[in-house]
C-alpha cells in the first residue's frame, strides 16, 4: 500500500512558483532522497507531504492514520518556553519514561532528559527530534536537512543510524538533503528537484543523469566512495544495505 | 452570602479570578511572542464598550465581540503575510480612538471612561464576579483539553501538523480565549493594563520554571499575589486598583530577574 501519494503538485508563496508538475509515491520501508539546490523547493514539498502548506494545484494523499516522524530542519524554541528533553518526548502524546529512555539511547543521546533543549548543541538536538520521532511509532521518517551543521562523519554516522531505524522498524524515509554524496549511497531511490522533478531513480542512475549533472557539475565520485569506505568500517554488525543491493 | 456584601471581598475575589484566567494564557502570550496582539484586542474592548452602550447589550457581551472580532481579524492579516507590525498599530490605535469618539458620541449616557481603561474593581458586583469566575473556569478547562496540542503547535506548528493536529485551530482557541479574558478582565484592570496581566506573571515565572507546567502554575500564583498585593497597596495609599495591582506585578518581576539573573540566565 503507498503510504503519500502526490500528484501534480503546484505550490506558490506569494507569487511565485515554488513548486509545479510534482508527482511522487512513497512505498513502505523505501529510503527516497530529495536533493536539490538551495530554493529548490525541498523544504517546501515536505512541508506540503504533511499538510503544513496547501498545494494550489494538485493534491497528496496520505494513507488513512498514517504516523508520520517529522525531523524539522530546525526547531526554534523561544528562550521564553521552559522545555526539558523529557517533556519535549512528551509532545503531542506522553510516553512511558522507559520508552522516552529507550528512544534517546537509540539516538545516541542516552541521559539528556533533564537538559533543557535550548541548551543543547545542534547535533544533540538532531538525534533528540529523531528520538521524538520514533517514539510516535512512524510508518514514515521525514527529515528535512537532518545534518546540517554535523561533519561528514557525524552525518555519515547519522546516515547509517537513519538505515539502521529503516531495516528495524520498516518505517520508509523520505528525507531532503543538499549534502548529496553522503545522502545518496544510503537511498533506494533519489529524486533531484529543482522547482519540477528533474529526474529520478537508484542513485546510480541520478548521478549518470543529465539533469543532475548540470545541477551539480561532475567530480562528485570521490565523495561518494569516501563515505562508502568509513561506511563498511565503522560498523562492523552486518546490515543489508539497499545501495550494496543496487550495485 | 453575607461575606460577598464586603466590596472589599468582592474586590478581592474578582482580582483573584482575573490572575487565575490570566495566568496560564499568559505563558502562550508571552511564548508565541503575542503581546502586541494582547495589546490591539484589549483596545478594541473600549469600542466594544461603547457598542455595548449604543445598543443597549451587556457590556461583557460587547467587549468580548469586539475582542474577538479584532483578534481574528489581526490572525488574518498575519496570515496573509501583511507586515503585522504596523498593521497591529494601525487598528490598536484605531480601535482605541475610535472606541473613545463613539462612547462620547452615545447621546443620553454619562460614561465614566476612566472605569473602562483603568479598571473599578471597588464598583465590581456579584453578577460581574460570576461572569470573572466563569470566564476564568472556561479558560482553564478549554486551556487543560487543548494543552498538549497547544503546546506542540506553539513549539512548532510544522511538527504539530505532521503529528496530525491542526495548528490554525489550535491559535483560533488562544484568539478565542484572549477575547474571552480581556471581557472579563475590563472591569477589574481596564483595557489599558489587560496586557500587563497576561505578559507580567508569565514573564516572572519564567525566571524559575523548568518546565511548561510550572510556568503557568508559577504565573497563575505571582498573579493572585500581584492581586491580593495591589489591592491592600490600593486601600492603603488609596491609589488606583488596577495600576497598583500592575505595579506590585512589576515589583514581582523586578525582584525575580535581580535573583535570577544572580543565579542563571533564561534558557540554561
Amino acid at each position: 500500500m503507498t503510504l503519500i501519494h502526490a500528484e501534480n503538485l503546484e505550490v506558490r508563496h506569494g507569487g511565485t512558483l515554488a513548486l509545479h508538475d510534482v508527482s511522487l509515491d512513497l512505498e513502505p520501508g523505501e529510503i527516497v532522497t530529495i536533493v536539490g539546490p538551495n530554493g529548490s523547493g525541498k523544504s517546501t514539498l515536505l512541508r506540503a507531504l504533511i499538510g503544513a502548506v496547501a498545494p494550489s494545484r494538485g493534491f497528496v494523499k496520505r494513507a488513512p492514520g498514517l504516523k508520520i516522524g517529522y525531523v524539522p530542519q530546525k526547531l526554534h524554541i523561544d528562550p521564553t518556553l521552559p522545555m526539558s528533553v523529557r517533556r519535549f518526548l512528551d509532545l503531542p502524546n506522553r510516553v512511558s519514561d522507559a520508552e522516552a529512555e529507550q528512544a534517546l539511547a537509540w539516538t545516541g543521546v542516552q541521559g539528556l532528559e533533564k537538559r533543557q533543549i535550548a541548551a543543547l548543541s545542534g547535533g544533540q538536538l538532531q538525534r533528540v527530534l529523531l528520538a521524538r520521532a520514533l517514539l510516535s511509532g512512524p510508518q514514515v521518517l521525514m527529515l528535512d536537512e537532518a545534518t546540517q551543521g554535523l561533519d561528514q562523519p557525524a552525518s555519515a554516522a547519522f546516515y547509517q543510524l537513519i538505515e539502521d531505524m529503516r531495516n528495524t522498524i520498516g518505517c520508509a524515509v523520505l528525507m531532503v538533503s543538499h549534502e548529496l554524496h553522503v545522502v545518496m549511497s544510503a537511498s533506494d531511490r533519489v529524486i533531484c528537484l529543482n522547482g519540477h522533478i528533474c529526474c529520478e531513480g537508484t542513485p546510480e542512475v541520478v548521478e549518470a543523469a543529465p539533469a543532475y549533472r548540470e545541477l551539480f557539475g561532475t567530480g562528485t565520485g570521490g565523495a561518494l566512495a569516501l563515505y562508502r569506505h568509513e561506511h563498511n568500517h565503522d560498523h562492523d554488525h552486518a546490515h543489508d544495505h539497499a545501495h550494496e543491493a543496487a550495485e | 452570602m453575607t461575606l460577598l456584601d464586603d466590596f472589599l471581598v468582592r474586590a478581592l475575589l474578582a482580582a483573584i479570578g482575573v490572575a487565575v484566567a490570566c495566568g496560564a494564557l499568559g505563558c502562550f502570550v508571552v511564548w508565541r511572542r503575542m503581546a502586541y496582539f494582547g495589546d490591539a484586542t484589549a483596545h478594541a474592548a473600549v469600542l466594544g464598550v461603547a457598542l455595548a452602550l449604543g445598543f443597549q447589550i451587556h457590556i461583557v457581551a460587547g467587549v468580548l465581540l469586539m475582542a474577538a472580532l479584532m483578534a481574528l481579524l489581526i490572525t488574518e492579516l498575519s496570515e496573509r503575510g501583511i507586515t503585522v507590525d504596523t498593521a497591529l498599530g494601525v487598528l490598536s490605535h484605531g480601535a482605541l480612538a475610535l472606541g473613545l469618539v463613539a462612547v462620547s458620541l452615545i447621546p443620553g449616557v454619562r460614561v465614566d471612561l476612566e472605569s473602562y481603561l483603568f479598571g473599578d474593581i471597588l464598583l465590581v458586583s456579584r453578577g460581574d464576579l460570576a461572569v470573572i469566575w466563569a470566564g476564568a473556569a472556561l479558560v482553564t478547562a478549554a486551556l487543560a483539553w487543548r494543552w498538549q496540542a497547544l503546546l506542540t503547535a506553539t513549539l512548532s506548528p510544522d511538527l504539530a501538523r505532521a503529528a496530525g493536529l491542526r495548528p490554525r485551530r489550535e491559535r483560533l482557541i488562544l484568539t478565542v480565549l484572549l477575547a474571552a479574558v480581556v471581557a472579563v478582565s475590563i472591569k477589574v484592570v481596564g483595557a489599558l493594563l489587560i496586557t500587563a496581566m497576561l505578559i507580567i506573571p508569565a514573564a516572572v515565572a519564567r525566571w524559575w520554571a523548568r518546565g511548561p507546567e510550572a510556568m503557568a502554575a508559577l504565573a497563575t500564583l505571582v498573579g493572585i499575589a500581584s492581586a491580593i498585593g495591589g489591592l491592600w497597596m490600593a486601600l492603603r495609599f488609596d491609589t488606583p486598583a488596577g495600576p497598583s495591582i500592575v505595579c506590585v506585578a512589576i515589583g514581582f518581576f523586578a525582584l525575580a530577574s535581580l535573583g535570577g539573573r544572580l543565579q542563571r540566565g533564561w534558557g540554561q
